[in-house]
C-alpha cells in the first residue's frame, strides 16, 4: 500500500479536463470554478464525492468535474440523489441543476427533497431560461420574458425557489451569485457542512438568451439576508429583499433522512425467521 | 340427490360491505393449508374504498392448484346486494348449491334461473343470535362441507382474533360457527364435496409442509433471498400490498423502503441506490410502469441494474385497478425509447415467483441492466397453498466491481466480449467518472460519434445477446417444457396455470400434449424455444389479452409451427383449465388444416 500522503488537492485538481460545451460568458463556469475550490477548501478525496444533475446547460456540470458524477433525466437528479445518499452515506452528495429542471418538471422531487431532508447539496443554476433548448421562458423567468414561444411572455409570476424551499420544509436556504466566487464557494462549504438538505439558488448569467443578464454583476446585492431566528421572519425576509439579493436567510436541524442500515450478519436466517410467517 | 364428488371443489363466498367475506376466505383456506389440503383464493371487489360489496373465490383440492376451474360448485351468499358486478366472474355449475338468508327475496334472475338447488337458512338469525358477524357461521357451515372439524375451525377463529387482539370476538365467533356447522349436517351428503375425504390429507400433512403465501409475497421473498436492500415505490393497486410487506421486513435484512412522491421519483431512486451498489427494485403497476419508461431507458444507457415489478391491472390508463390482465407485454418490451435491450421476465405461478424474482434481480446485477418483472393481480394477489420449498433459490446479485485503479485510465464501459464492463462504484479510488444518459465512448465521455454509438449500442445488446451461448445449467430457469406430443401449448406468466392443468386433464382423457412457459420473455433465445419446439405440428398460444400481444411477440421473434391457434380472452374472467382444455381438444381432433384462429 501506498502510505505517502498525496499532497493536497487544489481546486484544479477537481476538474476533470473535459471542455465544457458552455458559451462563453455563461455563468454556469463560475459555478463550476467555486464548486471546485469548495471541494478544495474542505480537502475532500476525489473519489467520496458525487454530483447528480439533470438535463440542461447546467445539468452538463459533473462530466466537468474529477469526482463521481451522474447525469441523469430532466428533473430527476433529487431522487437519484436521494437514493445514492441513503445507500452510501459516507460519500458527499451534491445535486445540481437548472431553475427549468428543478422548480418546472422536478418540482415535485423538490417539495419532497425539502421535507425529506437528506444530507445533499443542491445548486439551482438559476438563468431564467431554458438554455439548453435555446430560450423558452423558465418558472422563474419574469412575467414579461418574451420568447418564441411565448410571444407575450409568460405572464404569470414566476416561482420563489426559496418561498418554495421554506414552506416546503428545507433546513438550509441561500442564494448566491455565479459572478462573486469565492462568496459562493463558501456557501457550498456551508451547504456542504450542514447536516440535511440545503438550498443553493445560485444566479448564474445566460449571456446567450438573457444577454440582460450580464448587468447582475452590477445589480447583485450581496448578503442582504441575515440567519433568521424564524421560519415567519426567513419567509418575510425572502419576500421583501431585492429581486437580486444573496445570502443565507435560514438554516436549522431536523434530523436527516435515514439511511439504509447494515445487512446482517446471517441473511439465511432472517430470511427463515421471515418465512416462518408462510406457515398456515 | 346425492351430491357428486369432486377432484377439487370451488366455493364462492359473496356479500356487502361488513359480511367479511374475504376473511371467511382467507380462514377457511387457512384452515385446509393446516390439514394438509391445497387450495387457493382469489377476490374480486367492488369500488368502494373500505367495505362494500366482495365475493372470495375458493378452490379446494388435494393436489396444488393454480388456478380456478371453470365454475362454481357452492355458492355462499351473506346477501345479494350489488351481486350482479360479480356474476359475470362467477360461472355457476350445473349442480351448484347455493346457500342463502331464510329471508332472501332479492336472488338475482341469473342465480335463480341456474340454481337448481337453494337453500334457504337463518344465517342472519343465527349471527344476530350469538352476537357474531355471519362470516363465522358461512365459516362453519363451509367449513363441515369440506369436512373440516370443529376443533379446526374453532382454532382457526382463535388464532384470527388473538393476532388482531380482539379476544373479545372469539367466543361468540365460535358458537356462531358450530351453529353454522350444524346447519351443514343435514346437508352433507346433497351438496358437492371432495372425492377423498380430508382425513387422507390429515394423515399426510406434516408439520410445516405447506405455505399459505401471495404471488405479491412470493416475488418479494425472492427479491430479499437474493439480497435486495432498497426499495423505492408509489401506493398502487395491486401492487400496494407487496410494498407494504417489504416495507415491514426491509429493515431486518439492513434494507429500506422509502415511499416516493410519484413513480418518476421511484425508479429515479431506485437507479441512485443502485448505483450506490446496492441491489435494489420497485414495483408498480400500470399507471405508474408507464411513467418509468424514461427511468427504465436510463438505467440500459447508464448500464445500472435495477429491478422493476409490474403487477399488470386491467388498463389502458385507470382501468380496472382490482383486476388482472396480462395487456403490459408490450409496454415491458418495447415502453422505452431508442433501441433499449433490457431484460422481461415472468414467473409463472405462485411458487415460482420466488425464484423467478430471485434470479431476474441476480440477472439485472449481472448484466447491468434493468430488468422488469411482469406479474399481474391474479397472481400477485392470489393466496394459494403451496409446498413450502425444500430450499430457498441459489440466485444472487452479485455485480463484478472493480475495487481501484492507480493508472488512472480506467474506462467505464470498456467494450468486452461479453459486453460486461466491470463496474467502479463511488468511492473507488482512481475511478472517478460521470456516467450519463448521453450516448458515451468507453471511458463514460459523452459522444455523438457515429463509431461511439455503434460500439456501444452494439455492446448494450450483446451483454444480453450472449445469453443464448450461456451454458444449459445456467439458463434452465428460462422455460419449462411438460408432456409430449405434437401439439403444444405456450404461456408466459400466470396463463401457465390454466394451462398446466389442462395438460393433465388431457393426459387423463389419452391426448398427448406439451405445455412451454417461457419466463425469459427478452431477449429472445430462438435456440432454446425452437429444441422445444421440434416435433410440435399445432402451437396453442394462451393469453389474457384482447388484441393477442404475446402472440404478436412469438411471430416477431421465433419460428413458429405451421399451424398456430390464439386462444386468449380478456381479464377479468380468469382463463379456466376447460378454456383451454377445449383449444386443445380441438387443435388435436380437428383435421382439418387449420391457420391461426381465436378461440375464446
Ligand atoms: C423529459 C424531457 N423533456 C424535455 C427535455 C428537453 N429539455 C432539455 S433541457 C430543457 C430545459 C433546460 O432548462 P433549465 O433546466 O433551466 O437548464 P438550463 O439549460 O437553463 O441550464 C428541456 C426542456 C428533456 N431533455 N427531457
Ligand atoms: S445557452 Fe445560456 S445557459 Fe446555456 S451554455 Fe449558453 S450561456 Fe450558458
Ligand atoms: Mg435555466
Amino acid at each position: 500500500m501506498n502510505r505517502q500522503t498525496a499532497p493536497a488537492p487544489k481546486p484544479g485538481d477537481y476538474k476533470s479536463g473535459v471542455h465544457p460545451v458552455w458559451c462563453p460568458g455563461c455563468g454556469d463556469f463560475a459555478v463550476l470554478a467555486a464548486i471546485t475550490r469548495a471541494l478544495a477548501k474542505l480537502q475532500l478525496p476525489k473519489h467520496e464525492v458525487a454530483l447528480v444533475s439533470g438535463i440542461g446547460c447546467s445539468g452538463r456540470i459533473p462530466a466537468y468535474l474529477d469526482v463521481y458524477g451522474f447525469h441523469g433525466l430532466h428533473g430527476r437528479a433529487l431522487p437519484v440523489a436521494t437514493g445514492l445518499k441513503l445507500s452510501r452515506p459516507e460519500l458527499t452528495v451534491l445535486a445540481a441543476g437548472g431553475d427549468g429542471d428543478i422548480y418546472s418538471i422536478g418540482a415535485a422531487h423538490f417539495v419532497h427533497a425539502c421535507r425529506r431532508n437528506p444530507d445533499i447539496t443542491l445548486i439551482v443554476m438559476d438563468n431564467r431560461v431554458y438554455g439548453m433548448t435555446k430560450g423558452q421562458p423558465s418558472p422563474t423567468s419574469e412575467p414579461d420574458f418574451a420568447a418564441a414561444l411565448q410571444p407575450e411572455g409568460p405572464h404569470v409570476p414566476p416561482v420563489n425557489g426559496l418561498l418554495l424551499a421554506l414552506s416546503a420544509g428545507a433546513t438550509f436556504v441561500a442564494r448566491a451569485f455565479s459572478g462573486h466566487v469565492d462568496a459562493l464557494a463558501e456557501m457550498i462549504i456551508a451547504g456542504i457542512e450542514h447536516p440535511g438538505f440545503a438550498v443553493i439558488e445560485v444566479l448564474s448569467p445566460c449571456p446567450t438568451f438573457r444577454p440582460e443578464q450580464t448587468q447582475w454583476k452590477r445589480q447583485v446585492e450581496d448578503d442582504v439576508f441575515k440567519p433568521a431566528s424564524s421560519l415567519q421572519e426567513a419567509m418575510a425576509q425572502v419576500i421583501s429583499a431585492p429581486e437580486l439579493g444573496t445570502g443565507i436567510v435560514w438554516q436549522t436541524t431536523r434530523p436527516a433522512a435515514e439511511h439504509i442500515p447494515a445487512p446482517p450478519a446471517d441473511h439465511a436466517a432472517v430470511m427463515r425467521e421471515i418465512t416462518q410467517a408462510f406457515l398456515p | 340427490m346425492p351430491g357428486t364428488r369432486r377432484e377439487s371443489l370451488s366455493l364462492a363466498l359473496t356479500g356487502s360491505g361488513g359480511t367479511g367475506m374475504i376473511s371467511a376466505g382467507e380462514l377457511l383456506l387457512r384452515a385446509c393449508a393446516r390439514i394438509g389440503l391445497y387450495g387457493l383464493q382469489t377476490r374480486s371487489v367492488g369500488p368502494q374504498i373500505r367495505g362494500g360489496e366482495s365475493a372470495a373465490l375458493l378452490r379446494i383440492a388435494h393436489y396444488p392448484v393454480e388456478a380456478h376451474d371453470d365454475a362454481f360448485h357452492v355458492l355462499f351468499a351473506a346477501d345479494w346486494q350489488n351481486f350482479e358486478r360479480f356474476a359475470g366472474e362467477i360461472t355457476l355449475a350445473d349442480d351448484v348449491v347455493v346457500i342463502t338468508d331464510e329471508a332472501a327475496t332479492d336472488i338475482p334472475r341469473v342465480v335463480r334461473a341456474h340454481a337448481a338447488d337453494i337453500r334457504h337458512l337463518p344465517l342472519h338469525a343465527i349471527a344476530r343470535e350469538h352476537k357474531a358477524r355471519i362470516n363465522m357461521v358461512g365459516l362453519g357451515l363451509l367449513g363441515h362441507l369440506l369436512r373440516l372439524t370443529e376443533e379446526e375451525l374453532a382454532d382457526i377463529i382463535h388464532w384470527f382474533f388473538t393476532r388482531k387482539g380482539r379476544q373479545q370476538f372469539i367466543e361468540p365467533s365460535i358458537a356462531a360457527m358450530r351453529a353454522g356447522f350444524a346447519l351443514a349436517e343435514p346437508m352433507l351428503e346433497e351438496v358437492p364435496s371432495l372425492r377423498t375425504t380430508p382425513d387422507a390429507a390429515r394423515a399426510q400433512a406434516k408439520a410445516g409442509r405447506r405455505w399459505l403465501i401471495s404471488g405479491n409475497q412470493a416475488v418479494a421473498t425472492g427479491f430479499l433471498q437474493a439480497g435486495g436492500r432498497f426499495v423505492a415505490g408509489y401506493p398502487i393497486t395491486p401492487a400496494t400490498d407487496m410494498l407494504e410487506w417489504l416495507a415491514a421486513r426491509l429493515p431486518q435484512l439492513g434494507g429500506q423502503l422509502v415511499q416516493a412522491e410519484d413513480e418518476l421519483a421511484a425508479i429515479n431512486m431506485v437507479l441512485g441506490a443502485s448505483y450506490g451498489g446496492i441491489p435494489a427494485m420497485t414495483a408498480t403497476s400500470g399507471p405508474g410502469f408507464s411513467l418509468m419508461a424514461e427511468g427504465i431507458g436510463l438505467g440500459v444507457m447508464a448500464e445500472i441494474p435495477a429491478l422493476i415489478v409490474d403487477v399488470q391491472r386491467i388498463g389502458p390508463s385507470t382501468g380496472i385497478p382490482t383486476k388482472s390482465e396480462q395487456g403490459d407485454l408490450q409496454l415491458a418490451l418495447c415502453g422505452t425509447h431508442g433501441d433499449a435491450p433490457h431484460l422481461v421476465i415472468a414467473p409463472d405461478c405462485i411458487n415460482d415467483a420466488i425464484r423467478t424474482t430471485a434470479w431476474a434481480l441476480h440477472l439485472a446485477e449481472k448484466l447491468q441492466c434493468p430488468a422488469v418483472l411482469l406479474s399481474d393481480q391474479k397472481l400477485g394477489q392470489m393466496l394459494s397453498v403451496i409446498d413450502a420449498p425444500e430450499g430457498m433459490p441459489p440466485w444472487k446479485a452479485e455485480r463484478e466491481t472493480v475495487a481501484a485503479c492507480e493508472t488512472g485510465d480506467y474506462r467505464r464501459f470498456a467494450l468486452t466480449d461479453s459486453g460486461i464492463s466491470p463496474v467502479a462504484l463511488p468511492g473507488a479510488k482512481g475511478c472517478m467518472h460521470t456516467i450519463d444518459g448521453l450516448e458515451h465512448d468507453e471511458a463514460a465521455l459523452p459522444s455523438s460519434k457515429v463509431e461511439d454509438h455503434a460500439a456501444q449500442l452494439e455492446k448494450r445488446w450483446r451483454k444480453l445477446q450472449q445469453m443464448e451461448e450461456w451454458p444449459e445449467e445456467e439458463m434452465r430457469h428460462w422455460a419449462d417444457c411438460i408432456g409430449t406430443g405434437e401439439v403444444c401449448i405456450i404461456t408466459f406468466g400466470s396463463s401457465a396455470g390454466p394451462a398446466r392443468e389442462a395438460i393433465r386433464l388431457a393426459a387423463d382423457m389419452g391426448l398427448h400434449a406439451r405445455h412451454i412457459s417461457m419466463r425469459l420473455l427478452f431477449p429472445p433465445q430462438k435456440k432454446r424455444l425452437h429444441k422445444l419446439l421440434e416435433g410440435v405440428k399445432r402451437l396453442i398460444v394462451v393469453e389474457q389479452t384482447h388484441s393477442g400481444q404475446f402472440l404478436h411477440y412469438l411471430k416477431a421473434h421465433y419460428e413458429l409451427p405451421e399451424v398456430v391457434i390464439s386462444c386468449r380472452r380478456p381479464g377479468p374472467k380468469p382463463i379456466t383449465p376447460q378454456q383451454v382444455l377445449r383449444a386443445l381438444r380441438e387443435a388435436c381432433t380437428v383435421d382439418a388444416k387449420l391457420t391461426e384462429r381465436v378461440c375464446t
